[in-house]
Parts: C-alpha cells; sequence; structure tokens
C-alpha cells in the first residue's frame, strides 16, 4: 500500500514499510547518522537520525532510520526541536567516542564546537552502534564479538577478551564500522595474504594475489561460513554491482579441439621432506616461494623483509638445490634455482643489511646475461660458500649463536665444517611433476620420463610434440625450466598446433602394431598395457584389437604377446632373425 | 599279404605315457588295426630290429615316433624308421619339443651321471660303478649306447613331418591324425596337428579375467585353494596357457591346475618360455626396481617353469656346458 507523507514541504508517495529515512534519502535529503546500514536490520543505537514528526495531530521526535511512514504524516528533518535533540545525542556521543571522524564531522555539520560532558577517553572511537557485533551474528553468523558490560561501561568484545577462534578472519566487523574503530590492519599488520603460503589468516571472500590473472576475487568454499550455515552472504549484499553470486557452480565442458597444449606446470619441492632443514617447524626457515612473497612490494609486508619477530634480518643464508641434484630426492637439476637465489641474494642486498651467505654446489648461471649476474652478486659482496648444508638448528653452542638459526655445513673450499648464526633461510626447492601428473599423461595418451615429467618427442629434434599427435607441451611440465625457455617453448607448440590447424590432417605412424585375428586368442594381456589406450577387447570375437589412428608403433604388445598374434610392421620376428642371422655370418 | 597300409610305433627317452595314449583310444583301437597293419611296435608286438631294417625302404606308411632323442642308439634307430617310412609323427610333447627329458638340458651327461650314480640318497654304490659305454669282460667287449650331454628334439635328428603335440597328446587329436593320414586329407608338411591359437582362446575362463590383469605375488597351485572359475593368473597362479598352443581340451584347467605348456607354442611363436616371460613381466604391477625383485623371487625354479616342455627345441636349446660345475 502506497502511503502519502511531506518530508520538509514535499510531498512524496511511497511504500508503507519505507522508513522515515529511506523516503528521505529518496528526496535526496540527507538526515546525518552514523550506525544506519542498509544492508542490516535498523537499530536505532546513534540517535543521530532523529527527526520531528506530526502525524495524527499529534507532535514527535524520533528515530528516522526505524520508523516507518504513515498516511497523512509531516516530517521535518531539520526543525528546531529535530536539531536540539541531534545535537544532544551528538554531544553525548562526543564525550564518549571524541576520536571518532564522523562524529565530529556530523558534529560540525550542526555547529558544535565541544560537548559539553565529560570526556573519559579522548582516544576513544567506538560510539556503541554495535554495527559490528550485528554483522558479525545476524549476517556472518560466526558471532565472534558481542557487547560486553552494561551502561557506559560498555565495550565490544570477543569472550573474554581473547582472539576468538570463531572469528573467520573476514573482516566484516571492520567494514560495517563507521568510525573506523576496528581496523584489520592489526593482525599482524597484513592484509591481503597468500592462501598457499600459510603466512596468515585470510577472509573467505579473497583476490588470491595481487598479480593473480584474471584479477577478481574468489570465494573458498572450505571457509565461507555461507556454505557451512547458508547464512551470512554479505559480500554479495555489499557488493555494488551484484557481482556475487554463491550459487555459482563448477561447469565442466566439452569442447571439440584439433590439439592440445599441456602447460599444466610443476610442483615445488616440499622442503618439509628434508627433516634436518626444519623447514615447517622453525620459523624463519622460509622456502622459495614464500620469500618470492614476503619480498613483494604488494605482498604482506608490502616488500619489507621481516623474519617472524617483525625485525629485520642481520644475516640471512640462501640454501641451493633443496630436493634436487640430491639421489635421496630427485637426481635432476631444477635449473632455476641458481638463478632465483642470486635474484633473492641482489634483492637483500638492495633492501636490507643483512649480511648474505649462498651456499651452493656449483652455480649453474646457464642463460643469456646470467654469468654476468653472478659477478654482479660476487662485487655486491654476497658470501658465497660452497657445500651443502647438512643441517639447520637453533640449538645454539656459543652465546652470539643464541636465538639464531645456526647452518651447519662443509665448506668445501675451505676443507672446513663451519657453523654459520643467520637469521632467516630461505630454501631454494627445486621443481617437480605437478600433483595429478600421471593423471595427465593417461587422460593425454602421453608417456613420461624416469623422473616422471612428461616425455616430448624427441629430445632435440622435437621438444614440444609428444608421441601423441596433436598434443604439445610447453613449460615445467616437459621439465624444470626458466620463464624465456618456456616462452619460446610455448611459442613453439603454439606454432605447432596451429600448422596442424592449418592443415587440417595429420599423418599416422607407419610403423604401428598389428594384431592377427587368427592368431589371437583374446588373452588380454596387451589391453592395459598400451600406453595409448589403442588396443581394446572385442568380447563378441573374443580377439584384441589395435585402433591404427591411436597407435605410435612402440612395439609394447609385441613383444608381451604371448602367442605372437601382435606384430610390428616392418619389425616382425622373422625380419629381426633374419638380420640376426645375416650379421653372424662371418 | 594284405593291402592295408603299415604303421608303426616307437618310443625314444619318453616315460610310456604316449605309449598309453595309443592304448588309450580303447575300443577305436580296433578301428585302427582294422584299418591298417602294425608292422612294429615294441611295447606292445614282438618285432625286432633287424625285422624292420629287413623291410624296403619308404614300405612303413606312417611311424609315430614318441620320446626325445638322448642316446645314440635312439638315433640309430629314428633314422632307420626315416628310411623305412613314407611320414614320421613326432608324438607326444618330448619328440616334438624334448619335453620333460629336454630339461637335462640344464646339465650334461657327467653331472647328471654324478647325481644317479653317486650322490642321491638312495644310492648306494660303493665301487661308484657307472654305465660305460665298452667294457671288457673275459677278453669280450661289450657295449652300451652313447649317452649324450644334451637331449635333441626328433626333428633335431631326422626330418619331421607331423607333430602330434601334448603331455601325452590326447586321444582326438591321435584320431583325427590318423583319420587325416589314411584319408590322405594332410595338411602341409611340418604342420603341428592342433589349432595355431593359444589356450585362452578355448579357455572357460577367459572371460573371467579383470580389466586389469596384475599379479603382485606368486604363488604355487598347492598354496592356496585356487577359484575353479577365475583365470590363474589373476590369482596369482603361473598359468603357461597364454604362451600355449590350445587343442588339448584344457585337461588341466578343468582339474583346476593351471597350464605347464605342453602342447609347446604357436606356430609363429620361436621361444614359448621367454614369449611367457614377456607376457609375465608385462603384467608384474609395479615399476619398482626392488618390489620387481622381490615379485621375481617368488618363482621357484623358473626355468624349469617356462622351459618346462620346450627347452631342447627353444632358442636357449641348453645351459653353456662351460657354465655347469
Amino acid at each position: 500500500m502506497m502511503v502519502n507523507i511531506v518530508i520538509d514541504g514535499k510531498k512524496l508517495e511511497v511504500e508503507e514499510s519505507t522508513t522515515i529515512l529511506q523516503a528521505a534519502q529518496q528526496l535526496d535529503i540527507n538526515i546525518p547518522s552514523l550506525c544506519y546500514h542498509p544492508v542490516l536490520e535498523p537499530y536505532a543505537a546513534c540517535r543521530v537520525c532523529v527527526v520531528e514528526v506530526l502525524v495524527k495531530g499529534k507532535t514527535d521526535v524520533v528515530t528516522s532510520c526505524n520508523n516507518k511512514v504513515q498516511e497523512g504524516m509531516e516530517i521535518q528533518t531539520a526543525s528546531e526541536r529535530a536539531l536540539r535533540a541531534r545535537k544532544l545525542n551528538v554531544e553525548m556521543l562526543m564525550a564518549r567516542a571524541p576520536a571518532a571522524e564522523p562524529l565530529k564531522e556530523i558534529a560540525k555539520d550542526l555547529g558544535i564546537e565541544k560537548t559539553r560532558f565529560e570526556i573519559e577517553d579522548p582516544d576513544e572511537k567506538c560510539i556503541l552502534c554495535g554495527l559490528c557485533v550485528r554483522a558479525c551474528q545476524d549476517v556472518v553468523g560466526a558471532e565472534a564479538i558481542s557487547f560486553v558490560e552494561r551502561g557506559k561501561n560498555r565495550f565490544v568484545s570477543p569472550p573474554y577478551g581473547e582472539p576468538s577462534e570463531a572469528c573467520i578472519g573476514c573482516t566484516a566487523c571492520a567494514y560495517f564500522c563507521p568510525t573506523d574503530c576496528i581496523t584489520y590492519e592489526d593482525i599482524k599488520g597484513r592484509k591481503v595474504i597468500h592462501s598457499e603460503l600459510h603466512l596468515g589468516p585470510e577472509t573467505a571472500i579473497r583476490v588470491p594475489i595481487h598479480q593473480a590473472v584474471p584479477m577478481v576475487p574468489f570465494i573458498d568454499e572450505e571457509t565461507c561460513i555461507h556454505f557451512k550455515t547458508g547464512e551470512c552472504k554479505i559480500c554479495a549484499q555489499v557488493c555494488p554491482k551484484d557481482a556475487v553470486d554463491h550459487d555459482q557452480q563448477d561447469e565442466i565442458l566439452d569442447l571439440e579441439v584439433g590439439s592440445v597444449i599441456l602447460a599444466t606446470g610443476y610442483k615445488q619441492f616440499d622442503a618439509s621432506r628434508i627433516a634436518p632443514y626444519g623447514y615447517g617447524h622453525l620459523d624463519n626457515v622460509l622456502n622459495g616461494l614464500e620469500f618470492e612473497r614476503l619480498v613483494n612490494a604488494s605482498g604482506p609486508t608490502g616488500g619489507k623483509v621481516k623474519c617472524a619477530n617483525g625485525e629485520e634480518p642481520k644475516a640471512v643464508g640462501i640454501v641451493h638445490c633443496v630436493g634436487s641434484r640430491d639421489e635421496n630426492y630427485n637426481e635432476y637439476c631444477s635449473r632455476v634455482c641458481c638463478m632465483y637465489s642470486l635474484k633473492f641474494a641482489h634483492l637483500l642486498n638492495e633492501k636490507t643489511d643483512a649480511v648474505v651467505y649462498d651456499f651452493y654446489i656449483d652455480m649453474r648461471c646457464f642463460g643469456k646475461g646470467y654469468e654476468e649476474f653472478y659477478h654482479r652478486l660476487l662485487e655486491e659482496g654476497t658470501k658465497f660458500i660452497r657445500g651443502r648444508v647438512s643441517e639447520i638448528t637453533e640449538v645454539p653452542l656459543t652465546p652470539e649463536e643464541e636465538g639464531r638459526l645456526i647452518i651447519r655445513v662443509e665448506d668445501t673450499l675451505l676443507g672446513a665444517l663451519r657453523r654459520i648464526p643467520v637469521d632467516m633461510v630461505i630454501l631454494a626447492t627445486g621443481l617437480e611433476p605437478s600433483v595429478d601428473h600421471n593423471k595427465i599423461a593417461k587422460t593425454f595418451n602421453i608417456s613420461c620420463t624416469q623422473d616422471t615429467f612428461f616425455l616430448e618427442r624427441h629430445p632435440k629434434l622435437a621438444p614440444a610434440s609428444t608421441f601423441s599427435d596433436g598434443i604439445f607441451l610447453a613449460g615445467c611440465c616437459q621439465s624444470p625450466k626458466d620463464i624465456p625457455d618456456t616462452v619460446g617453448q610455448a611459442g613453439a607448440a603454439a606454432a605447432e598446433a596451429l600448422a596442424l590447424a592449418d592443415k587440417g590432417t595429420f599423418e599416422l605412424e607407419p610403423i604401428t602394431a598389428v594384431i592377427d585375428e587368427d592368431l589371437c586368442s583374446g588373452c588380454q594381456m596387451c589391453v592395459n598395457l598400451c600406453p595409448f589406450t589403442a588396443i581394446t577387447y572385442n568380447k563378441e570375437k573374443g580377439i584384441s584389437e589395435i585402433n591404427d589412428a591411436l597407435c605410435k608403433g612402440c612395439g609394447t604388445c609385441v613383444a608381451a604377446c604371448p602367442s605372437s598374434a601382435s606384430h610390428q610392421k616392418h619389425y616382425r620376428d622373422e625380419q629381426i632373425f633374419a638380420e640376426i642371422e645375416g650379421m653372424l655370418i662371418e | 599279404m594284405s593291402e592295408k597300409p603299415k604303421v608303426a610305433f616307437y618310443w625314444c627317452s619318453s616315460c610310456g605315457g604316449c605309449e598309453e595314449s595309443i592304448i588309450d583310444l580303447a575300443e577305436d583301437i580296433l578301428k585302427v588295426v582294422e584299418a591298417v597293419d602294425i608292422v612294429f611296435w615294441p611295447v606292445a608286438i614282438d618285432i625286432k630290429k633287424k625285422d624292420v631294417e629287413a623291410m624296403p625302404d619308404g614300405s612303413i606308411a606312417v611311424t609315430f615316433i614318441n620320446g626325445a632323442i638322448r642316446m645314440s642308439e635312439q638315433a640309430e634307430m629314428v633314422k632307420m624308421l626315416r628310411r623305412k617310412s613314407g611320414l614320421i609323427v613326432a608324438h607326444g610333447s618330448c619328440s616334438h619339443l624334448g619335453g620333460i627329458p629336454g630339461l637335462g638340458n640344464f646339465w650334461n651327461k657327467e653331472t647328471i651321471f654324478n647325481r644317479s650314480y653317486h650322490t642321491t640318497p638312495s644310492t648306494e654304490n660303493p665301487d661308484g660303478t657307472v654305465p660305460l659305454e665298452s667294457v671288457i669282460v673275459e677278453g669280450e667287449e661289450m657295449t652300451l649306447p652313447a649317452f649324450w650331454d644334451t637331449v635333441k628334439t626328433l626333428d633335431q635328428v631326422i626330418d619331421v613331418d607331423y607333430y602330434l603335440p601334448g603331455c601325452a597328446p590326447p586321444r582326438d587329436l591321435i584320431l583325427n591324425a590318423l583319420g587325416a593320414i589314411l584319408e590322405g586329407k594332410l595338411p602341409p608338411k611340418g604342420s603341428v596337428l592342433s589349432p595355431n591359437k593359444s589356450l585362452c582362446d578355448d579357455c572357460d575362463r577367459n572371460e573371467s579375467k579383470p580389466e586389469k590383469l596384475e599379479m603382485l605375488e606368486i604363488k604355487r597351485p598347492w598354496e592356496i585353494l585356487a577359484d575353479p572359475e577365475i583365470c590363474f593368473l589373476a590369482q596369482g597362479i603361473i598359468c603357461m596357457g597364454p604362451a600355449t598352443r590350445t587343442g588339448c581340451g584344457e585337461r588341466c584347467i578343468i582339474a583346476n591346475m593351471p597350464c605347464r605348456g605342453c602342447f609347446g607354442p604357436t606356430d609363429q611363436v620361436y621361444d614359448q618360455g621367454a614369449k611367457f616371460l614377456a607376457a609375465l613381466g608385462s603384467i608384474i604391477e609395479t615399476n619398482d626396481e626392488k618390489e620387481i625383485e622381490k615379485i621375481v623371487d617368488t618363482i621357484v625354479d623358473p626355468a624349469g617353469t617356462f622351459y618346462r616342455f620346450s627347452l631342447p627345441s627353444s632358442i636357449l636349446r641348453r645351459r653353456r656346458m662351460e657354465a655347469i660345475k
């Protein structure tokens, strides 16, 4: 039902459920308020929004945020009576929270210079409007904070003033606080936190990192309160563009394509596998990506290198070949670690006064300009120590080692065992195949090398293609490589894919395996051996059959076929025996 | 003299089972006798070597020879029978592939004699007497046939026309072969008279193979109660079926025992043992070398398992003499 009202002399027809404040907003009449937020139920706590109303012949001063309009209501937002009440309320609030900036502004607008009442705490900002408490309880559903005590002793706090486990770090309280009384930067000084690096708590909806592409937030269903209780959705309510959709589901799309470029990347070596290095239980032992994040200008410390206690390290050790070139973990060289370690050393030299120790086996500075960069580091004063670190410990032997990390290493150039105390250790963790590497290989019918990176068709002549036609490789999924090499290989892979698309056809391998129908007994030994899933068992005929388009002629089934029903074209047993016989003729 | 075709049977290094296989024809043997004249059959009729020598060359229509060739006398006899016969059929695994006696090729004369005449627990031979090829008794020389170091298949000694596989060959195959010979409906020379597919083709358990056939441990038949419906390989028991020619009527499988390979490989396979090893290697489901070693170590007597019947006919032929201590 619509009702007719008059606000400051202007007539208006509005829905009867409208509050006075909302009606005034429709006419662009500003009623100051502190505790009103469209997302939350009105609470009328600050009482700054008071107005004078005339309804059914009676006048009254009421809060506009929670009182609804009535038929024939006449409202004066700035009548003498309303202003007097508002001024009094603001003055009382000023006594309570003199440091609250928005309150000062309203006071200024109302012509109040100072409060008549006694100020208890000149730094107080909280006006006890309860927006934060209601956001936490009604919207988020976390119930981590509430009002404590009563009357003039009232304040907002988690239970017993302790950090609350119920807090999910969503920062909704800070968002709603009208006086900036709650700030979330206070949480160890970190705002946006990298989810994978465990450098602190994080919100359920967030932008993963500032370099993310696309640069949009995502919702982590594991921590989002909405996916636990069905409540909250506060992010959707405050989003001015209505961009947040909690009902969005993962979609599985079937795309028909002619070729696929695999660029599935790598997994960082888990440094906690090397127990003596203490990664995971020693505070200031970081892996490569963690330091990268720490030193990043948009990182948790704004790019300042800080130890866990917030202080700048006086000495930093960088340990090369963590999980690489080590027969206990991975025998191969991860190729990128030497150079990123040197970059770290350079950044440390540039940003801190720390002494930088660099523990290496040998320097692999193979790329363009890399050797020069190494020489620059030598001149910058980085202390290079040749030797593999045996242990990182916090057990001191001397007073100067007290409270520090001690790197134990054999300096192979000095021929001596050394203990080097530092404040931070960066482990140059190597590269490993991604977690679902084997699954991907199976899906795309490609092979893996012994260290399980994807196998290219030829190490020199076809480094971007695989034995499966139309499947190409780019980047670390094929082997560890740096950015220039990856970009180069990706370009090559894209060009090969385009060439294939342009041609529209592809050539089959001439040397494939064939199963002789008359000889196959259907024993099915071959079916699961085929790395290209080219063999199927035909139940009707009771034999196994090879799909010519999929067979790459690897010969696995030929070797395994116990009745020699499967044979390789051009490499039949008779031919091989004839060759052997030929060789044995004197 | 009758006009019936003449047939001979002879045995070499064998157990006698192949002779049994003829007797196993039961009343059908009467039909055989009706159709042919058996002119030589040492196990059943008393005809001497000299009687056969007296027969004209090529007068015997077909001679069935069972047993492997491991002694000079056997070689001499089969060479003579070759001359007298139109067709020679290698009867049974031993003459076809070498058979169980062929496992002697992992040793030589010296080691076999040492074992037989000296070291077996049941041997009582205080004088250390061993058989000699020639011995002078009261001025007279007495001779014995020579015992060879190496067991040979029949076709390594004489030309063989057909092969009847099996240890021993089943009666159906024997009857079919006889019928074909009598009716002159003969396959190309050198054929093995049994279908050229492996046993899995006929095996009732083939459909029970799991989608991914894999072996994580290897069991011998006595170690488990084998499920009579499920493929032996899927149960961890080595079954030579995939690498063995069919035609036997799956006698062993029906008796819930795995195939031991007596029919030998199919035509296109050069080496039954090696072929089976390649197949077995491909279904051992691990890539870890130590794990593989552990699994392979559970195979008791691998050479005797994979080459149980086929060692003399395989590419290996025998163990290198210099490797025998």
